[in-house]
């Protein structure tokens, strides 16, 4: 069913919306451990299935990203979204 | 009645839930508090206990906690938080009754948190708090259902509204006169699995008992487009910051003036009881011009709290850490520093204190010994003082007060050097290993509620109205001693204040300040300004009232005008923006980081730019031309 491929959410544009399709922590860059890195996200509502839209980024480097998963808007950095793999809804 | 039972401990009731989720508002409508309460995650960090006799007489003990997603405590606030509920911390706040707070318009992490809750072996119930939010928006939950499906006790609560609170205490009441014991707890720190697991089980329950309008809120999404806008929102950030500082020179004139007059007013009885001249002295010139000075400064006080309290309670502290985020990383920052920085514009104790929200140890300490920088409300008395003294008070490109400018030109000043400072301990210290993430909810915009915000002033106020009449108060008794002992020499020709003790410590330590350009006026203020920084303002007020005699009395600013020079005075501001000069926020830097070491590391490192900053102002205004 899924005809979209998987794009990091760290690497997706303003408007972007789609779903989870996975969280894997050893892309998220070297700030922290992998293991807590995905249990970070976990925690903020980042599991597999959940609709995420990416709402704002800031100016320089588009980074950091406001991004609305379900009705809550976290801000985060595109280096730890690049952990989370979503695929566009159409 | 003879029977005394034995006072048996009253049951211990803990709030815990989500950052922002109104634990803190809930708090303050049971126990009558007055707690800060704020639209941003992280306001509470330290847990606070407050007594509630519940409905049918029985006497419990609220906790308040600071918010957290899970009870794994990555941060030094959520160690609070889980040490309570597990019962690790002191005996006397072990919690008989857990109650989860969930924000009711947005349940989906709350409920996670509900379920590791009941992990924990103790009596837990939920309380759907922001349920006037909900229903506004037409989100409907079946609390009967969500109370089967949880196997906990569901209430809904409005903590912002009279007897919004009336559901959760009956159920306070229902819970505690059932006195269940506490089971064991099962709570192991969960892996990733389980916590998948958990939401997965949350995201079903949400499913099965709350319907409404899938789409958010409509008019946080509208005035984000612009606030959060890459370009506009920055402009916007500094535009607000901006016209906070003008409006802290333009609006307060008219009640520093009718405060003046009425210390004037005062200092005139004083002038005609019949009292020995040493006793009118103390009274006029020590307490009524030193004090009298400081209490001017209150409306500016005030308007500075109005805008910080606005923005807490709009919800626009996040967003501004949101825009600051890229500039304050290249600075070595954390994100989520930027609202500990903000926060230390009003005092860098509470600033320093917010800093436990940062789960990282080193950017934890960078943001805690850079937070003194930022410019706290007790400059602004000096800050005045001064631009009040020697800047005309005129407008620049039409529009704009040349007093306003300069005012934040200091707080810039104050920024940019917080941001070096911390530049250099990233380099020089940790040597540049990378940052923690950031990661930080963004809250649904709320409008601020006047009578919170009154209270939010009020308290504000009275906190600077006490440090008025104690530490202040103190040291301007100790200033006037000083500036009034030994009396002159019969015969002598000089004022008679150059006899003083105050005029030979001042001259004692001249040479180490006249390449600042400070006179011994100055040096005396300093001394017991380390105290407290308004104390400075109320020192020269004293220092000058005695030596000035009749007519300088008055206005400190005039006498400052016409005894100091330009480059004296900027010297004095460039001082006053670095110096370590508070012995409070040294107290609580102690206090914050376990040791003396990084206490006596941030004394030194501002003495030290102080002394430079205002070596550099006084020489090169001098080589211009103002000396
Ligand atoms: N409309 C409405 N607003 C509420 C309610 N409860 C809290 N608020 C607002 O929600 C915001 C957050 O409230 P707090 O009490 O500071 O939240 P908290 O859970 O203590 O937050 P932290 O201490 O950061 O964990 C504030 O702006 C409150 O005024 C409510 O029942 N209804
Ligand atoms: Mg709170």
């Amino acid at each position: 069913m899924n005809t979209h491929p998987t794009i990091a959410l760290g690497a997706a544009r303003v408007g972007f919306r789609g779903r989870i399709h996975a969280i894997d922590a050893e892309r998220g860059g070297a700030g922290l451990p992998a293991a807590e890195l995905e249990r970070r996200l976990i925690e903020l509502g980042f599991v597999e299935g959940a609709a995420v839209e990416l709402l704002h980024q800031g100016l320089f480097g588009g980074d950091p990203i406001a991004v609305r998963i379900a009705h809550t808007t976290i801000g985060l950095r595109r280096r730890e979204a690049m952990a989370i793999l979503v695929s566009a809804e159409i | 009645m003879s029977d005394v039972s034995p006072a048996l401990p009253s049951p211990v009731i803990a709030l815990v839930g989500n950052p922002n989720c109104g634990k803190t508002a809930l708090f303050n409508a049971l126990t009558g508090s007055r707690q800060k309460v704020a639209n941003y995650p992280g306001v509470t960090v330290e847990k606070k206990v407050g007594p509630l006799v519940t409905p049918a007489g029985r006497t419990v003990r609220i906790v308040d906690l600071p918010g957290t997603y899970s009870l794994r405590a990555r941060s030094p606030d959520e160690e609070i938080t889980r040490d309570v509920v597990l019962g690790h911390a002191q005996k006397d706040v072990t919690p008989d009754l857990i109650v989860c707070v969930g924000d009711a318009s947005n349940l989906r992490l709350a409920l996670r948190l509900a379920l590791e809750l009941k992990q924990v072996g103790r009596p837990v119930m939920l309380s759907l708090n922001m349920m006037d939010i909900a229903r506004r928006r037409g989100i409907e939950i079946d609390a009967d259902r969500l109370s089967r499906e949880l196997g906990v006790p569901v209430v809904s609560s409005v903590a912002v509204r009279r007897s919004g609170t009336d559901a959760l205490l009956a159920e306070i009441d229902r819970q505690i006169s059932k006195q269940q014991a506490a089971g064991t707890s099962e709570w192991r720190a969960p892996d990733a699995g389980a916590l998948r697991g958990a939401q997965r089980e949350a995201d079903r329950i949400l499913a099965a008992v709350v319907r409404g309008p899938g789409n958010p809120d409509s008019l946080t999404s509208r005035v984000d487009k612009i606030l959060l806008h890459p370009v506009a929102g920055l402009i916007i950030l500094l535009a607000i910051l901006f016209v906070m500082f003008q409006a802290v020179f333009a609006w307060a004139e008219p009640g520093m003036d009718a405060i003046e007059a009425g210390f004037q007013w005062l200092g005139g009885l004083v002038e005609h009881l019949p009292l020995p001249d040493l006793v009118k002295s103390f009274l006029k010139d020590g307490l009524i011009g030193g004090v009298g000075s400081v209490i001017v400064f209150l409306p500016q006080i005030v308007i500075l709290f109005f805008f910080i309290l606005v923005l807490e309670d709009l919800g626009y502290m996040a967003r501004a850490a949101f825009l600051m985020d890229r500039i304050m990383g290249g600075a070595g920052l954390h994100g989520r520093a930027f609202i500990p920085l903000l926060s230390s514009f009003a005092c860098a104790i509470p600033g320093i204190m917010s800093t436990r929200v940062i789960d990282d140890r080193r950017d934890r300490l960078t943001t805690i010994l850079v937070a003194p920088l930022m410019t706290c409300s007790a400059r602004i008395p000096v800050y005045t003082l001064i631009i009040g003294a020697f800047i005309p008070a005129r407008e620049v490109w039409g529009f704009v007060g040349l007093q306003g400018l300069v005012m934040f030109g200091l707080y810039t000043l104050g920024i940019v050097g917080a941001l070096t400072v911390s530049f250099v301990i990233k380099r020089l210290i940790w040597q540049g290993k990378p940052g923690e993430p950031f990661m930080l909810e963004l809250p649904d915009y709320k409008m601020p509620q006047a009578r919170s915000l009154a209270i939010g002033l009020w308290t504000r106020a009275m906190i600077f109205l006490k440090r008025a009449g104690t530490i202040i108060l103190s040291m301007m008794v100790l200033i006037w001693v000083l500036a009034s002992f030994p009396q002159p020499p019969e015969g002598a020709t000089d004022p008679a204040i150059d006899y003083s003790f105050a005029a030979m410590i001042g001259s004692a330590i001249q040479p180490l300040t006249a390449p600042l350009g400070f006179n011994w006026q100055i040096n005396v203020a300093l001394i017991p300004g380390m105290a407290a920084r308004e104390v400075a303002v109320g020192s020269l007020g004293t220092i000058y009232a005695i030596s000035g005699g009749e007519e300088a009395a008055d206005q400190i600013g005039q006498a400052l005008s016409s005894q100091w020079s330009l480059a004296t005075a900027l010297a004095f501001l460039a001082w006053y923006v670095f110096a370590p000069q508070c012995a409070s926020t040294l107290a609580v830097i102690r206090r914050e980081t376990g040791g003396w070491k990084w206490m006596w590391v941030t004394f030194f490192y501002m003495l030290a730019l102080a002394y430079v900053a205002a070596l550099v102002t006084y020489q090169v205004s001098r080589a211009l031309g103002a000396g």
